[in-house]
């Protein structure tokens, strides 16, 4: 005689989405009293004690409700989605506080004139020699670092094997974490004192080809372990050799995410200032010979004009921030569309 | 079609030599460029020492002792004291803020966030990631330090019997605590997408068996994620003390500098090793310069060190996982 079984409850309770909403509106109603009651006040502390009365509300309700193991998941899941959206607020802080005050502080000669007799207090004054700077100097990196890393991530990916390969991979992910002030300071140690060439264009070129080369090899690498070996093979079983086939085959098959890979390398150099503290140290008129005397950079520009105490030179900082913001989120909203076209992630 | 072999034997070494010399010269130069990034980091450190000799020989071991900075003085006197442990201090502090955050984000992105919004992420990640250091630093300064006011004095009222907290000055803005926060959001996204890379490592089925057995979201999390996680979250962190140790320019326009070893955080000043060579550098006289490139000497071993270890333990952990170890 089998004992008769009672249906099993095979679910818990669970909170509705209304439920939910319940808490939130009680949990800003409670706010709401206790900043009308007491001496509270202040946009960030009404939403922060919001919020904490939320998370005591829903875990106390949970906890009833569902039991306790519901109430800890509720807790940590939400805890985690606050973390995010916390990881969120300095973003849109930077871009909108950045954007505000340099559209504030542009002027309509900012990108056309130079600081050339313009003093610290005198209003006007432009980046332009900054910008021709930067410009310079990017380039000069990018000639050393594209060709070099894109060399070293073929060795990785086609010929690398053994210890070699581990070593160089190893330190070319160290050398993505080198402090960029000891670039430049490398480069000032190397290139200014040792070879007494002096400061200019082409030493923060070099700076930032150090700083460069590692990302690019990296993003290279990645990309290059995504071509399909068949695509490989079929090239070999043509008759092609190994060198044509990386040159003809893999290399046009990966082309789409390389230069995704070397827009973001450009762009996190764009922004590098402490190298060209020591390599490039700054000018006020527009030099376009990289190759002698000091030059000026974009970010350059704006740290020595933040520096300053006096107001007009800070509007200055603004606007090269504006503009320096600008370039860097064009080349890397321009990287991600190109992510779009590649077929191969 | 006749496979004359014996006839087209003269023509065939003469192509696989040539073919052979073509890929030698184009694996010496992929290789060159290889060893080129170590030579490089040989040539950093050659040079580093070669050119911070002479001002080892002025200091001495005092050097490791002395807080102050006067090198141009007569007699020179200068030390890495005080900004070595500016350094630490404010990385550490700018880590312990910026951990679970990251962490956090990267298991709300993963776990949690549908693929969709996981990809949109990842992309605001990497814009996070490029915004300039020096745009991070006029921000820390105008905007982000008049906010922390409020918060830095309730904490020097109200949890003052911490000592780390205590501020005898009374005045509050430019402290080691607000060039943290600055610090703190700057590697958020590197931790935070090293970490993403490392719970993606985590296969699928793990997290299905933990589900299959009941287990809350949460429970599946905590059970399942983040144990075979745990080393790789380690490197992750450990890469972030190293990008905030290295970190310059925001720190130079945050911090008042000054030359002390003071442990009470929220007290204006305090500096850093890589700030002190960005304010330095360019009223720096001949001895001053080599002064600043030994300070340069002793940052690039402390991140040299960190960053090696972190990218050790990051490796050991990925190849856990790639099931090689």
């Amino acid at each position: 005689m089998a004992a008769v079984i009672g249906p099993v409850a095979l679910t818990r309770r669970r909170l509705s989405r209304a439920g939910l909403g319940l808490i939130g509106a009680g949990a800003i109603g409670a706010t709401a009293l206790l900043f009308t009651v007491t001496d509270f006040q202040g946009v960030v502390d009404f939403l922060l004690v919001a919020y904490l009365l939320y998370l005591a509300g829903q875990t106390a309700v949970s906890y009833r409700v569902e039991g306790s193991r519901s109430a800890k998941n509720r807790l940590a899941l939400t805890l985690l989605v606050s973390t995010l959206f916390l990881a969120l607020v300095p973003l849109v802080a930077v871009l909108y506080y950045t954007a505000q005050r340099g559209l504030q502080a542009i002027t309509p000669g900012f990108l056309t004139h130079s600081m050339s007799g313009v003093g610290p207090l005198d209003s006007g004054g432009g980046a332009y020699h900054a910008i021709i700077g930067t410009l310079e100097q990017v380039s000069i990196a990018s000639i050393i670092s594209i060709p070099v890393g894109l060399l070293a991530a073929i060795y990785l990916v086609e010929y690398g094997r053994g210890r070699l390969a581990y070593w160089i991979r190893f330190f070319v992910d160290v050398m993505t974490g080198l402090p960029s002030i000891v670039a430049g300071l490398f480069i000032f140690a190397f290139w200014v004192l040792a070879l007494h060439k002096g400061f200019s264009g082409l030493a923060a070129g070099m700076a930032l080809a150090i700083l460069m080369m590692p990302i690019v090899v990296r993003a290279s690498e990645e990309m290059l372990k995504l071509v399909p070996g068949d695509l490989r093979e079929a090239s070999y079983a043509l008759g092609v050799p190994r060198w044509r086939t990386i040159l003809s085959v893999v290399l046009p098959s990966a082309s789409a995410g390389l230069t995704t890979g070397i827009i973001l390398a450009v762009a996190r150099v764009t922004g590098e200032t402490a190298p060209l503290l020591l390599t490039a140290f700054g000018f006020d008129a527009i030099r376009t010979n990289p190759l002698k005397g000091a030059q000026s950079g974009l970010p350059l520009y704006v740290f020595n004009q933040a520096g300053s105490a006096f107001n007009v030179a800070v509007g200055r900082a603004w606007a090269g921030a504006l503009t320096l913001i600008t370039i860097v989120l064009i080349l890397t909203v321009l990287a991600r569309l190109l992510t779009r076209r590649n077929r191969l992630v | 079609m006749a496979v004359a072999a014996p006839t087209s034997e003269p023509l065939a070494p003469r192509q696989t030599r040539e073919v052979r010399r073509g890929d030698r010269v184009f694996r010496g130069l992929t290789l060159g460029s290889g060893l080129l990034i170590l030579i490089l980091i040989v040539a950093i450190a050659t040079f580093l020492v070669w050119k911070a000799i002479p001002a080892f020989r002025i200091s001495g071991l005092h050097f490791f002792t002395e807080k102050g900075w006067f090198p141009d003085a007569k007699p020179a006197k200068f030390g890495v004291a005080a900004i070595a442990f500016g350094t630490v201090l404010s990385s550490v502090i700018a880590l312990i803020l910026v951990v679970p955050v990251a962490i956090g984000a990267a298991l709300a992105l993963t776990e949690l966030a549908p693929r969709r919004l996981g990809t949109v992420g990842g992309y605001v990640m990497d814009v996070l990631a490029a915004v300039p250091s020096v745009v991070y630093g006029l921000w820390g300064v105008f905007f982000l330090v008049p906010k922390l006011i409020p918060p830095q004095r309730w904490l020097s009222v109200h949890a003052s019997f911490i000592p780390l907290f205590q501020n005898k000055s009374n005045t509050f803005g430019r402290s080691v605590f607000a060039a943290s926060v600055v610090l703190a959001i700057m590697v958020l996204p590197i931790v935070a997408a090293i970490a993403r890379e490392v719970f993606r490592q985590v296969p699928r089925a793990h997290r299905e068996a933990a589900l299959a057995l009941g287990a809350t979201r949460w429970e599946t999390i905590r059970m399942a994620v983040l144990p075979p996680s745990r080393s790789g979250v380690v490197g992750a962190v450990m890469l972030g003390l190293g990008r905030a140790l290295g970190e310059t320019i925001a720190v130079a326009l945050v911090l008042a500098a000054t030359f002390n070893i003071n442990l009470r955080v929220l007290e204006p000043g305090g500096n850093t090793i890589a700030a002190n060579i960005a304010t330095k550098f360019g009223e720096a006289g001949i001895v001053g310069r080599e002064a600043l490139i030994a300070s340069g000497l002793v940052l690039f071993a402390i991140t040299l060190a960190v960053n090696m270890a972190a990218r050790a333990v990051v490796y050991r952990s990925t190849r856990i996982a790639e099931g090689k170890v």
